[in-house]
């Protein structure tokens, strides 16, 4: 009779039943956790394997070897992955000292099973009720003694419409530009220069915008021109003489796009 | 006349007695000295002395029940003579099928509790999920709060009911773990010997 290859070996596991190589590849393929696997269990059954057999064949007890050895390690890499390192880095004996002081403590937890056992068995006559605990009582919740009429009063005050809330104080008011038109040329017949920020200083900021407003239709109606050395510089106003507009306009634009282009490059 | 009821007739706590022992037939669960306080409306003193005074009535041999103390509190439960009537006629649903593997999870939880799965399976060697989830449903361990990490695992402890099933009055009657498994010192030198005869 030929040997059964290891790969062949038959397992039961809590996590894992089946052929040995297929244990392999599922781990592997990282569908099964390694650290559902008892490796224990799985030399156990190599063992009741070979003993069956009743010969010893070294060669399927070395590939048993090299794969199992290669499950352990990854499976303690996994259990492991933080300590692999540092565990490195120890000196043999430090290491073994490590590796001593484990298994003391599993040794310890097992022992400590064992004496649970134990008692357990001594214990098998001691019979108790099991059972959920008997609910405790809720508090009884007192209220206050209670008026109809104060109930009446207080759904009639719950009845009566919310007074409306005025909005005045959110509303913009805007002066009309024809306001500022009339002004600019006011100052503009006495006076042939002004200075837009000064004439608004006082002013709020919507009556500034709307003056900005009234200072943009005079610009359009070629009343007067406007130059800027800046962006956010003073901003000058001039009355445009009717023979000079034309230029007027053009040599402002060409100094206000070099003070830009100057600025931007 | 050995009359029990008349040792505690002729008690000044004799009606507290009576109480606390109705609190005990109805509780399903160990009740410490202070919640049989609470419930009696009396103090604690008085109620340990009806304590002793039932504990004297419920001695084997003279009744069915015992006043047992257990899991930090008293319970009543069957003596050990009823015990193969109580087996023909119920089941022990919590350590019933509890595996090698369950147990030793339980120990590390009693010994080392609050712990964590992670530090179950440092221990044990192998995940220890399902066995704490087994000893969960069995009501034997409970959640616990977490470890102090963002994120951190779920810890898990004993509950009561473990210290009842395995007749234990609080977790610190336990064995010593000292006492128990193979010294440190043994393990390291049977280490070295393997080590030493690889290397010769």
């Amino acid at each position: 009779m030929a040997p059964t290859p290891v790969r062949e070996l038959e397992l039961a596991l809590d996590a894992f039943e089946g052929p040995f190589d297929l244990l392999l590849t599922l781990l592997l393929k990282e569908e099964l956790e390694p650290r559902e696997v008892d490796i224990a269990a799985i030399v156990l059954a190599f063992v009741e394997y070979a003993t069956e057999r009743g010969e010893l064949d070294l060669e399927a007890c070395g590939e048993f070897l090299v794969l199992v050895s290669a499950l352990l390690e990854l499976k303690a890499r996994v259990l492991f992955p933080d300590e692999a390192a540092e565990l490195g880095e120890l000196e043999p004996e430090e290491a073994a000292e490590e590796l001593a002081r484990r298994l003391a403590e599993y040794r310890r937890m097992k022992e400590a099973a064992a004496w649970l056992v134990e008692r357990l068995a001594g214990e098998q006559d001691r019979w108790f009720r099991l059972g959920p605990a008997p609910l405790a009582p809720r508090g009884e919740r007192r209220l206050a003694p209670q008026d109809p009429a104060a109930l009446a009063s207080a759904l009639r005050s719950l009845a009566v419409p919310p007074p409306n809330v005025s909005l005045g104080h959110m509303a913009l008011r805007f002066p009309p530009v024809s306001q500022f038109l009339e002004r600019f040329r006011a100052l503009l017949a006495r006076r042939r220069r002004l200075d837009f920020d000064a004439e608004v200083g006082g002013l709020s900021r919507v009556e500034q915008a709307v003056a900005f407003l009234a200072l943009l239709e005079l610009r359009k109606t070629g009343e007067i021109e406007l130059a800027q050395a800046a962006p956010f510089a003073p901003i000058r106003i001039v009355r445009a003489e009717p023979a000079s507009f034309e230029e007027g306009v053009t040599r402002l634009d060409s100094e206000r796009m070099d003070t830009w282009t100057a600025r931007s490059a | 006349m050995d009359s029990p009821l008349r040792l505690i007739a002729a008690n000044p706590v004799d009606r507290l007695a009576r109480t606390v022992e109705a609190l005990l037939v109805v509780a399903s669960a160990p009740l410490s000295a202070a919640e049989l306080a609470e419930a009696a409306d009396d103090d604690v003193e008085r109620v340990e002395t009806a304590l002793g005074l039932l504990s004297e009535r419920y001695t084997d041999q003279r009744s069915g029940i015992v006043l047992e103390r257990v899991a930090g509190g008293y319970a009543f439960r069957a003596s050990r003579e009823a015990a193969d009537a109580c087996s023909r006629l119920f089941e022990r649903p919590v350590e019933r099928g509890l595996s090698q593997a369950a147990l030793e999870t339980l120990a590390i939880v009693a010994y080392l509790g609050p712990c964590s799965r992670p530090e179950v399976a440092r221990i044990r060697g192998v995940a220890a999920d399902s066995a704490v989830a087994s000893l969960v449903e069995r009501g034997l361990v409970a959640e616990s709060g977490r470890e102090s990490a963002p994120g951190g695992a779920v810890r898990y402890r004993t509950t009561p009911l473990f210290e009842r099933v395995f007749g234990l009055d609080s977790l610190a009657a336990l064995p010593r773990l000292d006492d128990l498994g193979e010294d440190e010192g043994a393990i390291r030198e049977r280490l070295l010997e393997v080590a030493s005869a690889r290397a010769s």
